[in-house]
């Protein structure tokens, strides 16, 4: 079986996010990007059914310019086999990427496409579900436990009441959540090999192409600063304060 | 993993030494090892550089510049008072004419991007936590540190072990008191014939202004106020493109008073009628602070050891009087290859820089800042004599260590600042920590070792009324009250990587260690 993995470069989570001052977007220049969190914790735990020996090959896909290279190359360092580059300089919405890995799941014969419940940066959470339904495959989203047996898998999902247990028959789409698992540190040794695995360029056209923009962004702007707080010496002063402002 | 040449630290120095190494022989494997979680993350500096040896390393380097990289225009040097300044003239020192003004974390990066396509390989996220010698007791190489251990020292799930790199020379690129160096330095008695290493605190902020009030390429240099004349300091204001203003405060860390706050004088100079317009309306955007070596010539320690040498601040070449090491630490590390290059060894490469310009100027300027240890009128005096005789008297003053220079409370009676009330962010030290986007992971050893714990409750309360929690910028060191009585508490994981307890500390039982590798502020572009 060949698990395709979905890796989104984006915004490190360590970083303060700032808004361009011109409104156009969130500000990248000279920003430190990471592979997106959720995706890392997919593909680790696409590593660990290869190495239990439930998966021959894991595949890392990310669309983008030349710089997503970055993300797959720790990709491959982690332990991925090979990489796959869609290369696009636009930002695309999640319906065209939906497309383009249901495109590379039926090309690769992938057994799963493992994807990140959401990606941080504009947490559209709609990749996963729009890919099985391209698909036409099952989907298991936002996996807290994977159990893969055979032609199925048994997934745990975190849902608002709590945890939920399904199977799916594979080939399946299968989106992971924080609990998952802890993604391993990449060993030195393996960065140096990673350059020397396969990592393919495909563009768009030759997987079915643009679905088309069916969102159009107006203009983005940073929440209004809190304004400054006032200390009080005690409760009754804190009360007081409350009634002036006509809160109590 | 087996190298040629290993190198610890992706700043200018270090990168510098690993592209001209490729540069002369593209055979040779050079690895740098970094411990930010991307090259530039632990940078911080003004910074206006000399771009020199920029030239020479990078041949036409203007056509593709780094990101940020403004022409200066315009040189200005300010006294202050609290309420007012007056324009001084430049010294000569400060004549920045054809220098540039950059982001040294940005430059940095750029640079790594030339030194890997190379063929240098650079691992950012790695610390180098030990030296790995060799059965004769010369340095081989480096050792990773663990990854993945509890705050326990116990193995977690994802537990990695480090590995050992071997190189028959190692380079130290580490910056100012890097931990490594200090190591190398004290078991190689590499600073027998040098005075003290002595050092300052810089404080860095990147603001977004409002519209029109940067003028790009404008430096500004101010010095008196928020300080009184007993500290040596002083602040920079450079102007960059897009409305960006890049602010900060250096002092040096011989400052006697138990009971100074750097990072409050740094905040004060932003509330002096000068700046605060400047900054009025804008927004900031990045903020840290790093060490920095004040040493100069006759702090330098001895270069090199059996296999490795040092380079940049972690050697100690910083420029005191010029307030830059950027060109300093490129051309020692430039020199340290061509040096491995030619020799094929360490040895010889201290008589190679002594004799080199880089030392050279040291070697001019050798006094104008122990000059200011009896004071700011007295230092200017000096700095004026020295700049007139270049440097040629045969005199030559001596360092103290900085940490015998703090002064005991009960002996100690500060003056009054004329300090004000603020109202620019970031409001306290845990406010501005948050503008370094600093990170440790919390369930990993503690990296600021406390050699002997009880000193903090005994003696240091009585005697310095434990200075820690005042001198670190990042409020990594607070005392808690308990029942029991007062417990020192350490946040490490709000530490910016600055080094500034390691070498204030009166007692000198602070040592730092680096953390899992990646940990620590993620500057951008600082």
């Amino acid at each position: 079986m060949k698990i395709l993995v979905g890796i989104k470069r984006a915004v490190d989570y360590n970083v303060r996010i700032r808004v361009r001052s011109d409104g156009s977007g969130v500000e990248t220049d000279g920003v430190k990007m990471s592979i997106n969190p959720f995706d890392e914790i997919a593909l680790e735990e696409a590593l660990r059914i290869k190495e239990a020996g439930k998966a021959e090959e894991v595949i890392v896909v990310s669309i983008g310019g030349d710089e997503v290279q970055q993300q797959l190359r720790t990709g491959l360092a982690m332990g991925a086999d090979r990489a796959i580059q869609v290369n696009t300089d636009e930002a695309l919405q999640p319906l065209t990427v939906a497309r383009i890995f249901a495109a590379l799941a039926e090309q690769e014969h992938a057994g799963i496409v493992f994807l990140g419940k959401q990606a941080i940066d504009d947490d559209s959470n709609q990749v996963g579900q729009m890919t099985a339904a391209v698909w036409g495959r099952p989907q298991a989203t936002f996996a807290s436990k994977v159990d893969i047996d055979g032609a199925s898998a048994r997934v745990t999902r975190e849902v608002d009441a709590g945890l939920e247990t399904i199977e799916i028959d594979l080939p399946a789409v299968i989106t992971s959540d924080l609990r998952l698992n802890e993604p391993r540190f990449v060993k030195l040794p393996d960065i140096m090999k990673a350059k020397r695995k396969p990592l393919d360029v495909v563009t768009i056209d030759a997987l079915g192409g643009h679905a088309g923009n069916g969102i159009s962004a107006g203009h983005h702007a940073a929440p209004d600063a809190r304004s400054r707080g006032i200390m009080v010496e005690d409760a009754a002063a804190l009360v007081g304060e409350l009634k002036n402002r006509g809160l109590l | 993993m087996e190298y040629d040449v290993v190198v610890v630290g992706a700043g200018p120095a270090g990168l510098a030494c690993a592209l001209r190494l490729k540069q002369l022989d593209d055979t040779l494997m050079v690895a740098v090892i970094e411990k930010a979680s991307e090259v530039g993350a632990h940078i911080l500096s003004g910074a206006v550089i000399e771009p020199a040896a920029l030239d020479e390393l990078v041949p036409g380097w203007r056509e593709d510049p780094p990101p940020v990289c403004v022409d200066v225009s315009d040189d200005e040097l300010w006294y202050l008072t609290p309420d007012s300044g007056t324009k001084l003239p430049t010294p000569p020192q400060q004549n920045n004419h054809g220098n540039v003004i950059v982001s040294l974390g940005a430059t940095c990066r750029w640079l790594a991007d030339k030194a890997e396509a190379a063929g240098v390989d650079i691992f950012p996220g790695y610390a180098a936590s030990a030296i790995h010698y060799r059965e004769d007791g010369a340095v081989g190489g480096v050792i990773i540190g663990d990854m993945g251990v509890g705050r326990d020292g116990q193995p977690k799930d994802a537990y990695m072990q480090g590995i050992e790199i071997h190189a028959p020379v190692t380079v130290l690129g580490e910056g100012c008191r890097g931990h490594l160096s200090k190591q190398l330095i004290k078991r190689f008695e590499l600073d027998r014939d040098a005075d003290p290493q002595t050092y300052g605190i810089g404080m860095k902020e990147l603001w977004k202004v409002a519209p029109g009030k940067a003028t790009p390429g404008k430096v500004q240099h101010t010095m008196g106020w928020p300080l009184d004349p007993a500290i040596y300091g002083g602040s920079f204001i450079y102007h960059l493109d897009d409305d960006r203003i890049a602010l900060g405060f250096v002092c040096g860390l011989d400052y006697a008073d138990p009971d100074f706050v750097p990072f409050e004088a740094f905040q004060q100079l932003k509330h002096h009628p000068k700046v605060r317009d400047l900054l009025e309306g804008g927004e900031i955007i990045s903020s840290g602070a790093r060490a920095l070596v004040e040493g100069g010539f006759q702090s330098l320690p001895r270069l090199e050891m059996p296999g490795a040498l040092l380079i940049g601040d972690a050697a100690g070449l910083l420029n005191v009087p010029k307030i830059k090491g950027t060109h300093q630490a490129l051309r020692s590390g430039m020199l340290a290859a061509e040096h491995l290059h030619a020799q094929k060894s360490a040895a010889g490469f201290d008589a190679a820089l002594r004799a080199s310009p880089v030392v050279e100027e040291l070697h001019k300027v050798r006094n104008i800042r122990p000059g200011f240890n009896k004071g700011l009128w007295r230092g200017l005096l000096t700095a004026a004599i020295e700049t007139v005789t270049g440097g040629r008297l045969p005199r030559t003053l001596n360092n103290h260590a900085d940490h015998t220079q703090l002064a005991q409370r009960a002996d100690y009676h500060a003056p009054d600042r004329h300090w004000v009330d603020r109202s620019l962010a970031p409001r306290d030290r845990l406010a501005s920590v948050y503008f370094a986007a600093t990170e440790h992971d919390e369930d990993q050893p503690i990296h600021l070792q406390i050699l002997e714990p009880d000193v903090c409750v005994t003696r240091c309360v009585e005697e310095f009324g434990n200075p820690c929690t005042r001198f670190c910028p990042a409020h990594v060191y607070e005392m808690v009250e308990e029942e029991q009585g007062k417990r020192l508490q350490i946040n490490s994981a709000n530490c910016v990587h600055c080094k500034t307890c390691d070498i204030k500390d009166p007692y000198q039982i602070i040592n730092w260690v680096t953390p899992e590798g990646a940990a620590g502020p993620n500057y951008q572009n600082m």
